[in-house]
C-alpha cells in the first residue's frame, strides 16, 4: 500500500512537450508509472515517443484514457489555468511541479480545486513517489526503495538527502510526498499525516519543515492528537538569520515568527522526534519502530 | 520585491487614497530645499528597505528648513539594518489626533488574502497583537468578489465611531485593497492610518511587498526595484539567478535547492563553525551559475573556506563540476574547496574533477565536517 498513488495510478501530464515536461514524462514512464496521456493545446493527434496520445484539453484526455491523476509542468504565466483546467475535468489528483505561480493566483486556484473535488498537490513541488508502484514528479526514483515509512516534506533537494540516508541504511519508504514551500498550496503536512495514518503499510512517518509560517506547530498537534504512529520531524534553518522584515502584517496575522527553535518545540511537547541532523533521522526510526 | 515608503505612497495615491505630498531627496541640500517650499514642519524619513526606521533615528521632525537640511545630513549618514540611507522622504507634518492600523497580506493558513485593522495603530503595532490580540480585527477576502462595500464598513467601524469617518476609512480600505490586488501585492500596510484634529483621515505610511513571481507580467511595477538599495553581492546574485544572503561566518556555502542550503547551514554550525553565507543555485544549473556563484563567494574577504553540496536531482553534477573547473581556470582560488556531489551523473561529474585534480565527497556529514577543520585550522569538528 501507500498513499495518493499506487501502481493503479493512470496518470496525465500536462505540458508533456516542453523541455521540463518531456524529460521528466521519460523518467517517469522509465521507472514504470502508468503514463496515460499527454496535454499540448495544438498538437492534439500526436503521439510522445510514438506511444504517448497526445490531447489538446484536459477534458478530451480524461475522456478517451480514463486518467485520474494529473502533473503539470507548463510555465508560470499558464500554471493556474491548467491547475483550474484539470480540476474542472474532474481529474481527482493533481501535482503541480511549476515554481514561479503567483500567490495570488493561488487563492483562486485553491477554492476552484476544492469546490470540485480534486486534491491539489503543489504548486512548486518535487512531486511524490510510491517506490517500486509509481513516481509523479521529479524525484529521483533510484535514491528510493519501498519499505514501511511514510515521509512528507516541505523542501526538495532536502527530501532527497533524507530519503538517500534513509536507503543507505535500508529503510524504505511507502509514499515519499513533496508538498512545496509555497505559501498557498493544495496538500499540507497535516492531510499527509492523515493519508499515512490511514495507510495501513505505512508504520512510521517522517516530516521535515523549513522556517517560516506556522504549519509544522499545528501538524505537531495534530500527531499528539489523531496519530498513534510514530513521527519524526527535522525543521531547516535553525541557524537562518532573522531577515530584513517589512511591514508588521506577518508577524501579526500568524502569531509567530516561525523559527526553527520555535517549530521544535512543538514538535519535542507533541512527542514528535526531533532529528537535530538530517542523519540522525535515521537512527530516530530505527529506535521508533523497534 | 520590497519598495519604498515614497513609491508605495505614489501607488496609493493613484488609487485615491488621501496621502500628504512629499518630495524625495538624496542630498541635505536638496532636503532644504523641498522644505523650503513646503514652509512648515516637516518631517524626514529614511527610504530603506527594513523595518523599524522609527526606533533606528531614521525619522525625524524639523521645524525649519536649516533644520530639515541638518537633520537630512545626519539621517544620510545612518545605516539601518546594515542597508546605508542613500535617500531621504521631505513631507510636511501631519497634526495627529489618533493613530490606527490597516493591512493586507496574503495568509497561508486561510489560503486568502487577509485584511487586518487596530484602532491601537503605530509604532508597538506588533506589541499591540502580541499582548491585546482581541484590539485586532482579521477578515479573510474572498478574491473572487473583493472587498465588498458592506466589509469595509464593518472593518471601520472596528476602528473609528463618528461615521463621516467610518465612511471614509472604509473606502480606503477599499482602494487599499485593490491596489493590493492589481499590483501583485503579497503585503499591504498603511500604519499609522491617522485622524486630524479636523477630522480628516490620512495615510501617513505606506508599505508594499510584491510578489517577486508577478514581476514578468508586471513590467511597470518591476521598474521600481532600487537597486542602490540592496547589497551589492544580492543584486549580482539575482541577475545571475542564484539566491544568496551574506551572513558573518567564514564557511562559504553552495548549495541547490533552499531546504538543503539551511540544512548545510545548520550542519556547519552544528559542527563548530560559522556560514559565511546562504547560496541556493537552483534547480537546472548550468555552468554559468556555478562560476557566478564563486566568484560572488570569493568577493567575501572572511571567507576561508568554500563548500560544495549538491545532490544531483534535476541538477546535473557534472555540470556543477563543469562550472567548478571553468571558474578555477579563470580565477584561481585562495582558500581551500571542499566538494561534496551525489546523485544525477555522479560518475562523470568525479571523473571530471579527478581529471582537473580535484576530488568529491559522497557524504555530507564528512564533507561539512572537513570544510569546518580547514576554516578553524582544526580548532573545532
Amino acid at each position: 500500500m501507500s498513499v495518493f498513488i499506487d501502481s493503479d495510478t493512470r496518470l496525465l501530464i500536462q505540458g508533456i512537450t516542453g523541455r521540463d515536461g518531456s524529460f521528466h514524462a521519460r523518467q517517469m514512464i522509465e521507472y514504470g508509472t502508468k503514463v496515460v496521456g499527454g496535454v499540448t493545446p495544438g498538437k492534439g493527434g500526436q503521439k510522445f515517443e510514438d506511444s504517448v496520445p497526445i490531447f489538446n484539453t484536459v477534458a478530451g484526455a480524461v475522456r478517451e484514457t480514463e486518467a485520474n491523476a494529473t502533473v503539470i509542468y507548463v510555465p508560470p504565466p499558464f500554471a493556474a489555468d491548467a491547475m483550474m483546467e484539470a480540476a474542472d475535468a474532474g481529474v481527482s489528483f493533481i501535482v503541480c511541479i511549476t515554481e514561479g505561480v503567483p500567490v495570488l493566483d493561488m487563492t483562486r486556484v485553491y477554492p476552484f480545486v476544492k469546490e470540485r473535488g480534486s486534491r491539489l498537490l503543489g504548486p512548486n513541488c518535487p512531486g511524490l513517489i510510491s517506490p517500486g508502484q509509481s513516481k509523479v514528479g521529479i524525484i529521483p526514483g533510484r535514491i528510493c526503495t519501498p519499505g514501511p515509512v511514510g515521509l512528507v516534506s516541505r523542501s526538495g533537494t532536502l527530501t532527497y538527502e533524507v530519503v538517500y540516508q534513509m536507503t543507505r541504511a535500508n529503510i524504505g519508504q511507502t509514499t515519499c510526498v513533496g508538498i512545496g514551500g509555497d505559501p498557498i498550496n493544495g496538500t499540507n503536512f497535516i492531510d499527509c499525516l492523515d493519508a499515512f495514518e490511514k495507510d495501513s503499510a505505512t508504520q512510521a512517518v517522517v516530516m521535515i519543515g523549513e522556517i517560516g509560517g506556522t504549519d509544522e506547530q499545528e501538524a505537531a498537534r495534530f500527531v499528539k492528537e489523531k496519530m498513534t504512529k510514530p513521527v519524526v520531524g527535522f525543521i531547516a534553518g535553525q541557524t537562518a538569520p532573522p531577515g530584513r522584515r517589512m511591514g508588521h502584517a506577518g508577524a501579526i496575522i500568524s502569531g509567530s515568527a516561525g523559527t526553527a527553535a520555535e517549530k521544535m518545540q512543538a514538535f519535542e511537547e507533541n512527542g514528535v522526534g526531533v532529528a537535530k541532523r538530517p542523519i540522525d533521522v535515521v537512527e530516530l526510526l530505527k529506535r521508533a519502530m523497534r | 520585491m520590497n519598495i519604498h515608503e515614497y513609491q508605495a505612497k505614489e501607488i496609493f495615491r493613484k488609487y485615491g487614497i488621501p496621502i500628504p505630498p512629499g518630495e524625495v531627496a538624496t542630498t541635505a541640500e536638496e532636503a532644504e530645499k523641498i522644505a523650503r517650499k513646503f514652509d512648515t514642519t516637516v518631517v524626514v524619513k529614511a527610504q530603506v528597505h527594513a523595518g523599524g526606521r522609527g526606533k533606528a533615528g531614521g525619522v525625524k521632525l524639523a521645524q525649519t528648513a536649516q533644520e530639515a537640511k541638518a537633520v537630512a545630513a545626519q539621517i544620510l549618514k545612518l545605516s539601518i539594518k546594515g542597508l546605508p540611507v542613500q535617500k531621504i522622504l521631505v513631507t510636511p507634518a501631519a497634526e495627529i489626533a489618533s493613530e490606527a492600523y490597516v493591512g493586507i497580506i496574503v495568509d497561508r493558513a486561510s489560503k486568502r488574502a487577509v485584511f487586518m485593522a487596530s484602532a491601537a495603530g503605530g509604532i508597538d503595532i506588533e506589541e499591540v497583537a502580541a499582548k491585546t490580540p482581541e484590539k485586532i480585527l482579521r477578515h479573510p477576502v474572498d478574491p473572487r468578489y473583493g472587498l465588498q462595500a458592506f466589509e469595509a464598513m464593518q472593518l471601520a467601524f472596528f476602528l473609528y465611531s463618528d461615521v463621516k469617518q467610518v465612511r471614509a476609512a472604509a473606502k480606503i480600505l477599499q482602494q487599499l485593497y485593490k491596489a493590493f490586488a492589481e499590483n501583485g501585492g503579497s503585503l499591504a500596510e498603511i500604519n499609522p492610518l491617522v485622524t486630524t484634529p479636523a477630522g480628516d483621515v490620512v495615510a501617513l505610511d505606506a508599505k508594499m511587498v510584491i510578489d517577486d513571481n508577478e514581476l514578468d507580467r508586471r513590467p511597470d511595477i518591476a521598474a521600481l526595484r532600487d537597486e542602490s538599495a540592496e547589497a551589492p553581492s544580492e543584486v549580482e546574485a539575482r541577475k545571475a539567478n542564484l539566491t544568496f544572503i551574506k551572513l558573518d561566518g567564514n564557511v562559504g556555502c553552495v548549495v541547490n535547492g533552499a531546504g538543503l542550503a539551511m540544512a548545510t547551514m545548520d550542519l556547519v554550525k552544528y559542527y563548530g563553525g560559522d556560514p559565511a553565507n546562504f547560496l541556493d543555485i537552483g534547480g537546472s544549473s548550468n555552468p554559468e551559475k556555478v562560476v557566478s556563484a564563486l566568484r560572488i563567494i570569493t568577493s567575501d574577504p572572511n571567507v576561508k573556506t568554500i563548500l560544495f553540496n549538491i545532490f544531483g536531482g534535476i541538477t546535473r553534477t557534472d555540470d556543477v563540476a563543469n562550472g567548478i573547473v571553468t571558474a578555477i581556470k579563470q580565477n584561481p582560488l585562495k582558500v581551500p574547496l571542499v566538494i561534496r556531489l551525489t546523485g544525477t551523473n555522479e560518475e562523470l561529474a568525479l571523473k571530471i574533477l579527478k581529471d582537473n585534480g580535484m576530488s568529491a565527497m559522497t557524504d555530507m556529514d564528512e564533507a561539512v565536517k572537513k570544510a569546518v577543520a580547514l576554516a578553524t585550522g582544526g580548532k573545532a569538528a
